[in-house]
């Protein structure tokens, strides 16, 4: 399906993650983040893009993996992503959702 | 009316057994609800323990006799050392999978903000002081005091 974020029409699953990651920006990050009611900092955006490299790289994202990044410990990615912090961050970073238990 | 959809808010989940098998049943039930924006709780009690007990955690194991789904004639199971290697086999599968051993899960648990109880009862009955268990320990508490925090809607409580 399609969804206006940041005044581009953006196609998204019915989880609202971005299906194309080509058609992300740091707009469209900024809209996703306010929608899930965080406030971006310089942090977030460290571990924002940590996790697109991630993804890049075709790493399987867990909480556990991500505490082990020496990015950010799982302590504070619950800081700075309150509510499901992987779920949140990978919607914000335009990447799919991580079909993980751990 | 409560205009509650259904969602759940809170997991309060006692962990009652000492098996490899039910002790991670607890701890990926309680930090899969925190991957989820959902609050948790695990009271330990009885067997559940040794979980936290900080000479004990290492080295709990699957259960091999009066587990029928590990395929393994009772006898057999019963045998010395055949929990060790099944306990053994198993742990190796989980790291496989990129699972974190006990010590590890109740660091990540805590870190991602799961309250650990210990039951006053129990830890009386076993003889087991506060010192004894792991850090992270929030407190030990009676079963009154876990029913009160288990207090308000969407919260949910499950027994293993």
């Amino acid at each position: 399906m399609e969804k206006i974020i940041a005044g581009k029409t953006i196609s998204v699953n019915e989880e609202g993650y971005l299906t194309d990651f080509n058609q992300w920006d740091k707009s469209v990050g900024e809209a996703l983040a306010n929608e899930s009611n965080v406030v971006l900092t310089d942090r977030h955006w460290q571990v924002l893009n940590y996790l697109q490299q991630e993804h890049k790289n075709q790493v399987a994202l867990s909480i556990r993996r991500v505490g082990k990044s020496g990015v950010v410990d799982i302590k504070e990615f619950y800081q700075l992503f309150p509510i499901a912090p992987l779920k949140t961050a990978t919607k914000i970073a335009g990447i799919p959702k991580p079909a993980s238990c751990i | 009316m409560n205009d509650n959809n259904g969602a759940i808010k809170k997991m309060m989940i006692i962990l009652s057994k000492g098996t490899l098998e039910n002790v991670y049943a607890a701890f990926v039930l309680a930090n899969g609800a925190r991957m989820e924006g959902i609050e948790a709780e695990i009271f330990f009690t009885f067997f559940g323990l040794e979980a936290i007990h900080k000479k004990k955690l290492e080295h709990l194991h699957v259960a091999t006799v009066g587990n029928p789904a590990l395929h393994m004639p009772t006898m057999l199971g019963g045998l010395p050392g055949m929990e060790a290697l099944a306990s053994l086999m198993m742990k190796r599968e989980m790291e496989k999978i990129d699972m974190p051993d006990v010590h590890e899960f109740l660091e990540i648990m805590s870190a991602s903000g799961v309250k650990l109880w210990a039951c006053k009862l129990a830890m009386d009955m076993f003889h087991y002081k506060k010192e004894d268990m792991i850090d992270e320990l929030e407190g030990v508490i009676t079963v009154g005091d876990f029913y009160k925090k288990s207090e308000g809607e969407g919260v949910h409580m499950l027994f293993v």
